[in-house]
């Protein structure tokens, strides 16, 4: 087994690594802030649900979850609804969510109440104020909390290989069947690089944003 | 006939009475200082007339118009709220300017996206800058127009702010103690601009504590106590001729500080 082959096959892997990232973060992202709005809202009986919600869904591992996404249809309606790779997407999109809803709304309360004033007696409407005064302050307060997370994102992607997604780490681990240990060594070098970049990522839009302080 | 008629203006946060029925007038190009200690209502005054506090009771009518009035009971849309509200401006203590955005943009976004909702008739974009920029000459900060509120002194940022307030033509301009978070070196050139606006006739209501300032600028004085107008009348009467006893005690304590 040359080294050449055993790259090639954890290219293949990284394939659904990096699908499973970018699907998550695509989805995720938008409904972590629909789950913070709801978290925030003056209707008490909504802010306990999501609240328990995201309670639940912070407490319970991401593997099992990913367990129960795949299983628990085919056990309660006797067939699976999920595909082995939508069963994933459900449980890394609303965990994800629910971990960038609290560092969402966090960010959102650590705004002065001076700013929606200010935009209340220029006239502006609620959504005008959020969009055009909170969030840009929001997104440079949070990009910091986002960095960390997006990066354990990267290597939450192995809990997939649970339901048999070869992802990067099963790769390497159909090697270890043959004796081969090296390859799941060499998984790290995959995982480095992918953070590499984005802390680049995020290194340059902390940049690009720090013309101005909140 | 006066611009704004405030009568019976109650505010109470829970249990603690704030504003215990508040009336006053004043008229177009008056100058009106409400002085007082902290914990007055100054302010809550102030953000009641801006509609950022809902009273309990009173009228509120500007024009003519009758802007709030707590006996028509019915619950106000947002839409009503906002047109209501443009009838004044405030400036705040903290500035409160819109940090990603520069000098220039904090002047025109409000009256751009108004603008925009008008549609075909609204102003163009190069007209509102062209505006602004004629606000921002007038606080004298035409050059630092594209520069971002975190580059600029707190006595700027604060003319910035008024430059800002004025872009809505209100009728009525409020301060909430604008130079309080000024170093005292600051505070001369917000309190220029202030001046200056009067020269041009705008209708201000000042919540201050220079009461250097207050007497030299304001028509009118109003000094607050525990909720209730003390005492009002032209600078003259409330600095010289104080008749409260509580007006007296706090103009001996604030004189007292300076010493």
């Amino acid at each position: 087994m040359g080294f050449w082959e055993v790259t090639l096959s954890l290219i293949g892997g990284l394939k659904y690594t990096c699908l499973i990232f970018a699907l998550t973060l695509l989805l995720a992202l938008p409904l972590g802030l629909v789950i913070a709005f709801g978290s925030m809202s003056k209707f008490k009986p909504l802010a306990y649900l999501v609240k328990t919600f995201v309670w639940i869904i912070r407490g319970v591992p991401l593997m099992l979850q990913v367990i129960i996404f795949f299983y628990v249809p085919g056990f309660l309606l006797g067939h699976p609804i999920l595909s082995r790779f939508s069963s994933v997407i459900a449980a890394f999109v609303i965990n994800y969510a629910c971990y960038f809803s609290e560092i969402y709304r966090g960010g959102i309360e650590s705004i002065a109440k001076g700013q929606y004033e200010a935009g209340q007696v220029l006239g502006m409407t609620k959504t005008e104020i959020f969009f055009k005064v909170i969030l840009m302050q929001v997104v440079k307060r949070i990009l910091a909390p986002m960095s960390n997370e997006v990066i354990t994102l990267v290597k939450d992607t192995a809990l997939a290989r649970v339901i048999l997604i070869v992802e990067v780490i099963q790769a390497a681990q159909n090697y270890a069947g043959y004796g081969l240990m090296w390859p799941l060594f060499y998984t790290a070098v995959f995982y480095l690089a992918f953070v590499g970049i984005l802390t680049l990522i995020f290194g340059y839009f902390e940049k690009k944003l720090s013309y101005y302080k909140v | 006939m006066p611009i704004l008629e405030v009568k019976n203006l109650c505010k109470c946060f829970g249990k603690n009475e704030v504003l215990k029925g508040i009336s006053f007038s004043l008229k177009k190009g008056e100058v009106l200082s409400i002085i007082g200690s902290s914990g007055s209502g100054k302010t809550t005054l102030l953000r009641c007339l801006n509609f950022i506090e809902t009273a309990e009771a009173g009228q509120i009518t500007v024009d003519g118009k009758l802007l709030f009035d707590s006996n028509v009971c019915k619950k106000q849309s947002d839409k009503e709220i906002r047109e209501k509200r443009l009838h004044f401006g405030l400036v705040f203590q903290s500035f409160n300017l819109f940090p990603q955005y520069t000098v220039l943009k904090n002047i025109t976004l409000a009256k751009e996206l108004l603008e925009a909702k008008k549609g075909n008739d609204g102003l163009s974009k190069a007209q509102i800058e062209a505006q602004a920029k004629k606000l921002l000459d007038r606080v004298g900060l035409l050059e630092k127009a594209s520069s971002y509120p975190c580059e600029l002194s707190g006595g700027q940022q604060q003319r910035v702010a008024i430059a800002r307030a004025l872009a809505l033509s209100p009728d009525i301009l409020c301060f909430d103690e604008p130079t309080s978070a000024l170093d005292p070196e600051l505070t001369g050139e917000v309190l220029k601009v202030i001046k200056e606006l009067k020269d041009v006739g705008t209708t201000m209501i000042i919540v201050t504590h220079e009461m250097g300032f207050a007497k030299n600028v304001s028509d009118k004085i109003i000094f607050m106590a525990d909720g209730i107008i003390e005492e009002m009348g032209t600078p003259e009467q409330v600095f010289e001729h104080p008749k409260s006893e509580k007006t007296k005690a706090f103009f001996e304590k604030s004189f007292e500080n300076i010493v």
